[in-house]
């Protein structure tokens, strides 16, 4: 038998439905890839693989009654952790949440159980789900599976914030696992690393139970090794839940079944403010390779204006902020989590001690500046300023969507760069972020798909932007490339 | 208007008084939890995970708190915001899980409105003042720190956090305690009218901060200070009362008054400073991302609108007019809801056992309920809540009055007994033998024993003392253990002294 770690998600739940294999071997098989991985790349906070058999077990059995398997029966993923999941513990990456074991379980989780999937363990991340390379974690660097063809054995950020589900992912730790996305966290993670990864509409994935960073941008999404993966997962997470306020009271389409490569009839659009200065030679070329194939799976590719491109990073750098400045406010030593006494301390000391030793530098550093912008005098010059950008960003859109049905630009702007290289320039991280950012702030569907390989040999992404509830649009293109562009490497195995 | 003046050493001066009254709204679950609302229960006993703030959980509206707080509005004649929408206002304290309030700083629920308020409530037609309010918005209350648990630590519960208030400001268009007071009394009468507030202050359920800022006559307004977490209606005269006389005092004394919190001491009867504006806190409010701004159609406000019930000065009025009561019977009977309801059905019973019109028997029935019934109970330290007599218990007592079975007099007996026994008017007046007497012939040999065991007085009436008239009616009537008909007692007493 071929290693059943290699199979993605349509093809172990189809495995396991006819019978090639038990969802058991499965677990076994991808639970023995977490356990040898872990040392060396370190995608995991917590493995679980008592849970990942428990729920092969589930399925088997489902099977052998001749029930319905659901649409991830038998696929055991990975969890990123800042999901809660019941009586395993959730961090979000922190020191604040260490030891934190939810009495309850995210909705997007639970779907995903529902649907038949297990959990192979919780995926480390940015803390928070605040960077861009996963080195803002309290439980250390997630290392890349990938490493530069020149010899030279750098450890690579496997991107951010979904840093531990990248680099899972694309090193056959587990088929697929979850992400969130609330300015690039799925898909410049996904292009570092050479798989597939769709950040949805927001709203269509429920924010119950997900520790919230920025909650009018936070969105979950599937990370998996190709467009159908995502389609199946995606489907499984999706939903409307009356327990989240934002969520989109929608049906959820069967993606899966309406995946089409065909996209004769179809206008991509391609915005001209994306080609910038600083994006690197390679990713500019695979952007125009991605613009050949598109025509070459019958759409009309149409120069496009996003006049107001330059302002979203700016804008997102006070909006997320100042979302999530209020949003940890939470984590003070009271209820749940960390608290640090200091001998005689009262309590706003405590509040000090607790949240300084509790939270690391970027969480601080994101925390002081939302506080900043929503501070009296600075709110209507910094937070109401970015909120009219935020909408004049969503007009680009809607104008833009008026005359065509996607929109075609780089994942991120280089490729994956060497962990510590940008620690010391916030800003310099900041600005992976620039391709990804624009639709987080208008909250449109928008994926990462392998585009190939540049000059050393790492993988390049390229994104698809949607109308907002297009997600079949942006999958079919997704679609169109990926079989194009025949993606098929794969980091060698070195750990 | 008022012409409450607080006469300093230098002269006289006015008071300027705004109210923000925090009241609960009345609904089984929290603004934005399912969780349970209940006064009195066990510590942490109704707190959900989102009450708790555990991460991930989000807010979700709850329908009825918002239905509450619109019908609130249409009730003192507001402006309802179809669109509002929720902001947070951001601070530390360990009573407030999320490190934010949810409320709505730049966009209420409801917008201007006003009420009108009776400055002496024995004298509902007197001077009337039209008091403004500024908006109300809905917002979450946060939980409560018990110091004396522990020796050194404090504890938290959580069971008021995240239930639903309104918060209610008025313009500041008081002028005198009495005004303030009559304010929040008339408020708290429409909220527990509308059912959207029960109105307990005792039980924390309604509270006002009290703005107080003292001015000479005419001029532009001083600087305030706020009094917060005031929960009685005297509570609130006392704390204008003392705390613009401390203003006055403190401007008298070449100081200046700082704008500040400050808290009432009911022991002392005075105001202390809790908090001054520089170390007020900067809240940092914005949109709250975790909710959509909250939009409301014609045909829900409509439904609000349909739903309240007749509202204090309406119900006054129609009292007055189609029932034709005193003004001050009107008032009474209009000030708490539930004694109009007693009242109505009362009304109701009584209209019903006599075959007449509701307003035929109007006055007898509202002139029994205040001057028997009220002395009464007081007398058992007992309210119509708790009262033994039901509406229809009364209406039974009064049919037999009505119908000449017992006189008043034996009803104030028979409502004791009933007060007593719980028994019904009628089976009192059977057991006890208070059937009034009709008999001529008995009350003819009572009159006659009276007027002749009193021949001196006769004589007196006779040479022109027509006062003691009533004398030999109470003798007579007494003589006959109260049950003579004392129409036919007069009767035959005029014919024997004609």
């Amino acid at each position: 038998m071929a290693d059943l770690t290699d199979l993605g998600v349509a093809a172990i739940r189809d495995g396991v439905a006819k019978g090639l294999f038990t969802a058991v071997e499965v677990a076994e098989a991808f639970n023995a890839n977490v356990a040898a991985a872990q040392a060396a790349l370190n995608a995991f906070i917590v493995t679980t693989p008592d849970a990942a058999i428990e729920a092969a077990k589930a399925t088997d059995a489902r099977r052998a009654a001749g029930q319905p398997l659901g649409k991830m029966g038998g696929v055991p993923i990975g969890m990123k952790d800042l999901f809660a999941t019941r009586g395993v513990q959730t961090t979000a990456a922190s020191h604040i949440l260490e030891g934190f074991e939810p009495e309850y379980e995210s909705t997007v989780s639970q779907k995903l159980w529902d649907a038949g999937a297990g959990m192979l363990g919780k995926l480390n991340m940015d803390q928070f789900a605040m960077g861009s390379s996963n080195e803002t974690s309290y439980f250390g660097n997630v290392i890349s599976p990938w490493r530069r063809n020149d010899g030279g054995n750098a450890p690579l950020a496997p991107g951010g914030s979904s840093g531990g589900s990248s680099a899972a992912v694309s090193a056959r730790l587990c088929p697929a696992a979850t992400g969130t996305d609330t300015g690039g966290s799925i898909r410049q993670p996904a292009a570092f690393t050479g798989i597939s990864g769709i950040k949805p509409t927001y709203g269509r994935c429920s924010r119950w139970g997900i520790v919230a960073f920025a909650s009018s941008l936070d969105q979950a999404g599937p990370m998996a090794r190709d467009v159908r993966d995502c389609a199946i997962m995606l489907e499984a997470m999706a939903g409307f839940d009356p327990k989240d306020a934002t969520s989109l009271n929608l049906p959820v389409p069967e993606w899966e079944a309406g995946l089409n490569a065909d996209l004769r009839g179809k206008k991509v659009g391609v915005p001209r403010e994306y080609r910038m200065d600083g994006t690197d030679a390679d990713v500019l070329a695979s952007w125009d390779q991605g613009i050949e194939w598109l025509k070459d799976a019958g759409a009309e590719v149409i120069d496009i204006s996003l006049p107001h491109t330059k302002y979203a990073l700016p804008a997102y750098y006070i909006v997320a902020p100042a979302e999530a400045s209020s949003n940890l406010a939470r984590y003070d030593g009271v209820r749940y989590g960390l608290r640090d006494l200091p001998d005689g301390a009262n309590l706003q000391e405590m509040y000090a001690a607790t949240r300084a030793a509790g939270f690391g530098a970027e969480v601080k550093r994101r925390i002081l500046i939302g506080t900043y912008v929503l501070s009296a005098g600075f709110y209507d010059a910094y937070y109401t300023q970015a909120q009219k950008v935020r909408t004049l960003i969503s007009h680009d859109f809607r104008n833009a969507f008026a005359e065509v049905d996607v929109i075609l630009a780089p994942t991120a702007p280089t490729a994956a760069f060497g962990l510590g290289d940008m620690v010391s320039d916030p800003l310099a991280m900041y600005l992976n972020d620039v391709f990804a950012v624009p639709a987080s702030l208008a909250g449109l569907p928008a994926m990462s798909v392998p585009a190939g390989l540049n000059r050393e040999g790492l993988p390049l992404g390229l994104q698809i932007v949607g109308k907002p509830f297009d997600e079949q649009g942006v999958l079919n293109a997704g679609l169109a490339i990926e079989s194009r562009a025949g993606f098929a490497a794969r980091p060698e195995r070195w750990w | 208007m008022s012409n409450y003046r607080i006469h300093g050493a230098t002269g006289e001066w006015e008071v300027v008084i705004g109210l923000e009254v925090h009241a609960q709204v009345t609904s089984n679950s929290k603004l934005f939890s399912g969780a349970a609302t209940a006064f009195g229960a066990e510590p942490n006993t109704q707190v959900s995970l989102v009450d708790a703030a555990m991460p991930g959980m989000l807010p979700v509206p709850n329908r009825e708190c918002i239905r509450q707080a619109v019908r609130t509005g249409l009730a003192i004649n507001a402006q309802i915001n179809k669109w509002s929408r929720f902001d947070r206002k951001n601070y530390f304290y360990a009573d407030l899980p999320q490190g934010y309030q949810i409320s709505q700083l730049y966009h209420p629920l409801v917008g201007e409105g006003s009420l009108e308020v009776v400055l002496d409530p024995k004298d509902p037609e007197g001077s009337t003042k039209t008091i403004g309010i500024e908006r109300i918005h809905v917002e979450q209350d946060a939980g409560k720190l018990m110091h004396d648990q522990h020796p050194t630590m404090s504890y938290v519960d959580l069971n008021r956090s995240g239930v639903a208030l309104m918060e209610i400001v008025s313009r500041p268009d008081m002028r005198s305690p009495a005004e303030a007071g009559a304010y929040l009394a008339k408020l708290r009468t429409i909220l527990r009218y509308v059912g959207s507030c029960d109105g307990n202050m005792d039980q924390g359920s309604m509270r006002a901060d009290v703005n107080v800022s003292v001015r000479r006559p005419g001029e532009p307004f001083g600087t305030r200070t706020e009094t917060k977490n005031v929960n009685s209606v005297r509570f609130v005269m006392a704390v204008v009362e003392s705390e613009a006389r401390r203003q006055v005092d403190l401007i008298e004394d070449g100081g200046a008054v700082v704008q500040e919190t400050r808290l009432y001491d009911p022991d002392k009867n005075e105001t202390r400073s809790m908090r001054s504006k520089e170390d007020a806190h900067d809240y940092r409010y914005f949109p709250d991302p975790d909710l959509l701004p909250l939009e409301l159609d014609d045909a829900f406000v409509e439904k609000c609108r349909a739903s309240l019930p007749e509202l204090p000065d309406a119900k006054r009025h129609r009292y007055e007019g189609a029932l034709g009561l005193s003004p001050y019977n009107a008032g009474v009977l209009t000030a708490e809801v539930e004694t109009a309801r007693w009242f109505e059905a009362l009304l109701t019973a009584t209209a019903a056992k006599a075959g007449k019109g509701e307003a035929e028997v109007a006055k007898q029935a509202s002139n029994w309920l205040i001057s028997e019934l009220f002395g009464a109970l007081n007398k058992l330290g007992k309210g119509l809540d708790d009262s033994p007599v039901s509406p229809e218990d009364g209406a039974e007592l009064l049919a037999l009055v009505a119908d000449g079975t017992i006189s008043g007099s034996i009803a104030k007996q028979v409502l004791e007994k009933m007060l007593e026994s719980g028994d019904g008017a009628a089976a009192i007046v059977e057991r006890e033998g208070l059937k009034q007497t009709t008999d001529t012939g008995a009350i003819e040999a009572a009159v006659d024993q009276v007027l002749a065991a009193n021949a001196d007085k006769v004589a007196e009436y006779k040479a022109g003392k027509e006062a003691l008239f009533g004398f030999f009616v109470g003798q007579a009537m007494k003589a006959m253990q109260g049950k003579g008909n004392p129409q036919l007692v007069n009767q035959v007493l005029k014919s024997r002294l004609g």
